[in-house]
Parts: C-alpha cells; sequence; structure tokens
C-alpha cells in the first residue's frame, strides 16, 4: 500500500532545465521525510507538485490517498501548506489571517474564529494576536505562518525549508512544534538545506540534486555509506607534523589525509575510543604535543559533499528553476 | 488516532459545498482582506482621490478657457462635459492598484497559500476587484462633491445620476479584471503598476473624455467612437445632462446608443478577462 505521500517518476521542465527529473518518493503515514539538497535541486518543484500549485510533465503523486491530478480540489482539504516565504499577509493582525485561512479551508465563521483562538494561545501568539502581522518578528511570522498551515490539522503537511534566515533559538522552537504535531501522527515532507535539520526532524532521508533522487535512506544509513569513523589530530607545532603522521599511519585503516595549514591529520580508523587511547599514548611517547584529538563519524555534511561533490549551503545560488526558465 | 498536544484530531477540511454559494462566500472572505487591508493603509485611498481631484481642477481652470465644447467656448460648459470624463478616468486608473496588488500577493507568496486551499478558484480575483470597487465607489463619492464646487451640476434628476454612477463603477469593475490579469502576468508589483497604467494613457485620451472626438484624424475619430471608454462617457454625459446645447454626436452605433454601449462592452470585456485572468491564476508560478 502507498504511503501517505507518494510520487512515481515525476518529471517537471522549465525550459532546458530539468527541475524534476524522475523523482519516486513514498512516505509511510506518520513519518517525516526530509527531502535534502543544494538551492535548485528540484526541493520546491517537487513540494509544489505535491501541493497541487504546479503540474507535472509526467508522472503520479498520491496524497492522503487521493490522485495529486485528477482531484486537486480534495488533495488541498488535506493538506496544510508551509511555505519559504512566511505567507501571511502583513496588514491583517495574526487573529484576521488563521480566521481568514480557516474560511477559506471551508470552516464556518464561528469554528474559523475558535480555531484561530486555539492555534494563537498554542504558538504562543495570543498576546501579538490582534496586532498587524507587519510587526511580528521573523520567529513570529513563522509561527503564525505553520499556524495558518495547521488550522485544519490536516493529515498531511508539507514544510518547505521552514527555518531558512531564522536565528538558532527560534529553529529550536520551531523544531519543538513540528516534533509536537509528528508525535501526533502527522504525516510530514519537510524541505531543508540544513542537514542537522534533516538529522534531527526526519526518520527518512531523501538527496535530490539536479532533479534526481540520489540517495535515500534514514541518517544512520546514508552516514555509514559514506564512511566509518576517523581520529582526527591537530598537532601543537608544524615540525611534529611528520612524526604524527607516521603514527596515525600505524593505527590507520586507510589514507592519511594532512592540512599542512591547519596542523590536523585525519585517518580512518576501526576499534573507537579504545584506539583512541591508544593513539594518545603512543603520540605522548613519541613526544608529540597535541591540541586537539577527537574520534569523528560523519556528519550529513559528509554525506552531502561526497554524494554531490559540493556542500549544501554557501555555494552560488542557481536560483529557483521556476525563475530561470522565465 | 492520537492528537498533538492541544490540537484536535487529525481531520480534512469540511467538504466543499461547490457551486455558487461556495464562490460567494469565498470571494467575500477575501474582499473582507482586502479591505480591512485598505483600512490600514490609508495613504493608498488618499492618494487615489489627490491625482483626480487635481484632474478636475487643473482641467476646468487651466483648459477650460480655450477648449471649445459645441462652438461655445464657455470654462462653465467645459466643466459640466469634462466631468463625466474625469470620473470615468478615475475609475479605469483605480484599477492600476488591484494589478499592483495581485502581483504583491504573488511575490509574497501568499497566492500559493491561497492556490493551496480547498476554495473557490476564482474567489481570489473575484474578492480583489470586489474590494476595488468599494474602494471605487468612495472615490467617485469624494470626487462628485469635489465637482460639485467648481461648479457641476446634474440636469437629469437623481435616479440618471445614479444610472451613470452604476455605469461609471461597471466600467471600472470590468477594467479591474484587466489590472488582474496584468497583475498575475508580471513579475513584480512595479512591474504591475507601470504596465497597469501605461494602457490606459491612449485609451482615455483617444476617447471623447476631455475634447470632443469629432476635431480628430479619421483614423483616430473612429477608434474614439468606438472605444469602451467613450460609450461610457457619452452615456454619463447624457443621463447627467451634460452635453452642450448643439454639441455634435456622432453618427457611430456606440456614440448614438451610449448607454447600452456600455454596458454591453463591460460585459464583453468582463467575460474575456475574467476567463484569462481566472486560467492564469490556476496555473500562476513566481
Amino acid at each position: 500500500m502507498p504511503g501517505a505521500i507518494y510520487a512515481e517518476g515525476l518529471v517537471k521542465t522549465f525550459g532546458d532545465v530539468r527541475a524534476l527529473d524522475g523523482v519516486d518518493l513514498d512516505v509511510p503515514e506518520g513519518t517525516v521525510l526530509g527531502l535534502l539538497g543544494p538551492n535548485g535541486a528540484g526541493k520546491t518543484t517537487a513540494v509544489r507538485v505535491l501541493t497541487t500549485l504546479l503540474r507535472p510533465d509526467s508522472g503520479k503523486a498520491v496524497v492522503a490517498g487521493i490522485d495529486v491530478l485528477k482531484n486537486p480540489n480534495e488533495v488541498r482539504r488535506s493538506i496544510g501548506l508551509s511555505g519559504q516565504f512566511a505567507a501571511v499577509d502583513e496588514y491583517l493582525t495574526g487573529r484576521e489571517n488563521l480566521q481568514m485561512v480557516g474560511q477559506l479551508y471551508q470552516m464556518s465563521g464561528r469554528d474559523a474564529k475558535t480555531r484561530a483562538t486555539e492555534l494563537l494561545e498554542r504558538f504562543n501568539l495570543s498576546e501579538a494576536g490582534d496586532r498587524p502581522a507587519k510587526t511580528y518578528s521573523g520567529g513570529m511570522r513563522r509561527r503564525l505562518d505553520l499556524a495558518a498551515a495547521l488550522v485544519v490539522s490536516p493529515p498531511v503537511m508539507f514544510m518547505d525549508e521552514p527555518t531558512t534566515g531564522l536565528d538558532p533559538r527560534n529553529r529550536q522552537q520551531l523544531w519543538g512544534i513540528i516534533q509536537e504535531l509528528v508525535a501526533g501522527g502527522t504525516t510530514l515532507l519537510l524541505t531543508t538545506q540544513y542537514l542537522e535539520e534533516a538529522d534531527q526532524l526526519a526518520h527518512d532521508i531523501c538527496v535530490v540534486d539536479h532533479g534526481k533522487v540520489i540517495a535515500r535512506g534514514t541518517s544512520d544509513q546514508l552516514k555509514s555509506r559514506t564512511g566509518g569513523e576517523r581520529v582526527e589530530v591537530v598537532v601543537h607545532e608544524r615540525d611534529q607534523l611528520t612524526v604524527a603522521t607516521e603514527v596515525l599511519r600505524g593505527f590507520g585503516k586507510g589514507e592519511v589525509s594532512l592540512d599542512d595549514h591547519t596542523r590536523r591529520i585525519t585517518v580512518p580508523v576501526t576499534g573507537g575510543a579504545k584506539l583512541l587511547a591508544e593513539v594518545i599514548r603512543e603520540l605522548d611517547s613519541r613526544g608529540v604535543e597535541i591540541d586537539d584529538i577527537g574520534l569523528r563519524r560523519p556528519t550529513l555534511d559528509d554525506v552531502f559533499i561526497s554524494l554531490t561533490g559540493h556542500a549544501a549551503e554557501g555555494e552560488e545560488e542557481p536560483g529557483r528553476p521556476e525563475e530561470a526558465a522565465k | 488516532m492520537s492528537t498533538a498536544a492541544g490540537t484536535a484530531t487529525r481531520t480534512a477540511a469540511p467538504r466543499a459545498r461547490g457551486g455558487i454559494g461556495q464562490s460567494v462566500r469565498d470571494s467575500l472572505v477575501v474582499a473582507k482582506r482586502n479591505l480591512i487591508r485598505m483600512l490600514r493603509i490609508p495613504e493608498m485611498i488618499i492618494f487615489g482621490l489627490i491625482q483626480p481631484i487635481m484632474f478636475v481642477v487643473l482641467f476646468s481652470y487651466v483648459f477650460g478657457g480655450s477648449i471649445s465644447v459645441g462652438g461655445d467656448v464657455s470654462s462653465d460648459l467645459y466643466r459640466e462635459f469634462l466631468m463625466a470624463g474625469i470620473f470615468a478616468q478615475t475609475v479605469t486608473f483605480a484599477t492600476a492598484g488591484a494589478g499592483a496588488g495581485i502581483a504583491d500577493d504573488m511575490h509574497k507568496g501568499l497566492i500559493d497559500r491561497f492556490r493551496s486551499l480547498p476554495m473557490a478558484r476564482g474567489a481570489v480575483l473575484t474578492g480583489r476587484t470586489l474590494a476595488d470597487l468599494v474602494q471605487t465607489a468612495l472615490t467617485i463619492v469624494v470626487l462628485a462633491l469635489v465637482a460639485l464646487l467648481v461648479g457641476w451640476r446634474i440636469h437629469e434628476g437623481i435616479l440618471k445620476m445614479l444610472a451613470g454612477f452604476a455605469l461609471l463603477l461597471f466600467l471600472g469593475y470590468a477594467f479591474s479584471w484587466i489590472g488582474a490579469l496584468i497583475g498575475l502576468s508580471v513579475r513584480t508589483p512595479e512591474a504591475a503598476t507601470s504596465g497597469g497604467l501605461i494602457w490606459l494613457f491612449p485609451l482615455t485620451f483617444i476617447s471623447n473624455a476631455f475634447v470632443p472626438s469629432d476635431n480628430m484624424p479619421t483614423l483616430l475619430r473612429h477608434i474614439a467612437e468606438w472605444n469602451p471608454f467613450s460609450a461610457t462617457v457619452q452615456a454619463c454625459r447624457e443621463l447627467f445632462g451634460n452635453l452642450p446645447q448643439g454639441y455634435p454626436v456622432a453618427d457611430a452605433w456606440p456614440m448614438q446608443h451610449p448607454v447600452l454601449a456600455s454596458l454591453l462592452w463591460s460585459v464583453v470585456i468582463i467575460a474575456v478577462f475574467r476567463t484569462l485572468a481566472v486560467r492564469k491564476y490556476r496555473s500562476a508560478t513566481v
């Protein structure tokens, strides 16, 4: 049986750009899928197709058991969307925004009003509820946007980069809300550029690049694919690098990599903490003074770099494919 | 099903009622939103008023003495003649606002939000154009009062005057669908504002709004006589009793039957541009 979000062979091109190039997804009910990828990888396009905003050139999509292409309005009843831009009307108050969305979800005026009050309370916006959203901080706007997506407690939620641009405190707070939501059984598809976010929130992760899914699995599976643990040493004096490298080569299970500038030596190992203690003893007996030493497991950053050949953040932005196509 | 802290059980939205009832209700919800915005940005209404008031004053005092209507050079006559033109220009220029507002909603992601909701498909645009209609009506009332101050009078009674205003508002409503289409077709609110204004200059000036069209070169005269804008202006002049004695009424059908022509034009414009705008809305991407 297909999951709460299911896609098969989704293709969408904008001019020459293949924004989606045969994407398959299957998200079991009540789980979180993290869609991870650099800017322009096709994450947003995938969300737009699944939330009925964009028709794919080909492929199949089913959300909450309803065919997205055949029955978009039925799908809209069962989803909540929280976008990259906090899509609230800044001249309306928080309460007015939520009431409007409720009524457009076809709730009665009275139900929409009650629900707005509940949500303002839950998202810690009661005090600001009667001020125009213009006066809200970035974090408050995101919370309001998320509240708007939850007006009907939809069984399936889509969040497109929910914490982009938020400071760490607000990000933590939003993560808390999302975790609570998922604990309540909501199925969630989340796109993010923050690997830590996917690590924290997602049960399964799909890495997309150039419109294709290039890897999928749990965070642990992806990490172990990239390789095991490594010992990393930073020596105090540059002229001790040679000795230290020799020592590490003796313990290592692969090639030693050396960064002359930062005086950092890294080598893949097996044996964990016990081995680390041996390395320290050996370095000490050879008179090598160390600034830092540690056992490092691969992060999702390493996974990302090894899969795509570049980092997830901080690179030149190719822009959204929708825009590039115009 | 379990519940998230403080939330009701996960449920889909109530089933849409569908049909006209839902369209009307959704449109009114969106119209209310746009009206609240207007009240919170009063500058918009104020600027919307200043321009037509300036036009009334400038045209009647600067040009008033030198523009001849019906062989008689009199600024009093011209002032009466002019008002219907200014009114009509005001309702059409207001449509640039609809386009800019919709482009702004697209830009900010609100249109995406609306399109992901199970609402009637034309409601976002209908709500917007209805709210604009309310604002335009308000502008017309203020403008009529200013016009009375500078010497505009009606000679055919209140009912005909109201009929004239109704035609003006209907034309403005029709044109706001063109504004909506422009707003959906451009990438930024700024482009919508200028794109929404450019076509209005030839439309309003190649017409009978400010000068009688019978002195224009043949081609322009034909355009002016068949211009939907001219039909409404002519209809209002008739309904207000603002046509000077001996004013030459052109033989073109819309000038002979201006009220009917004005109504027909507005209906046709709505039918065409509402269809195009709603189609564009459904496939809108930023």
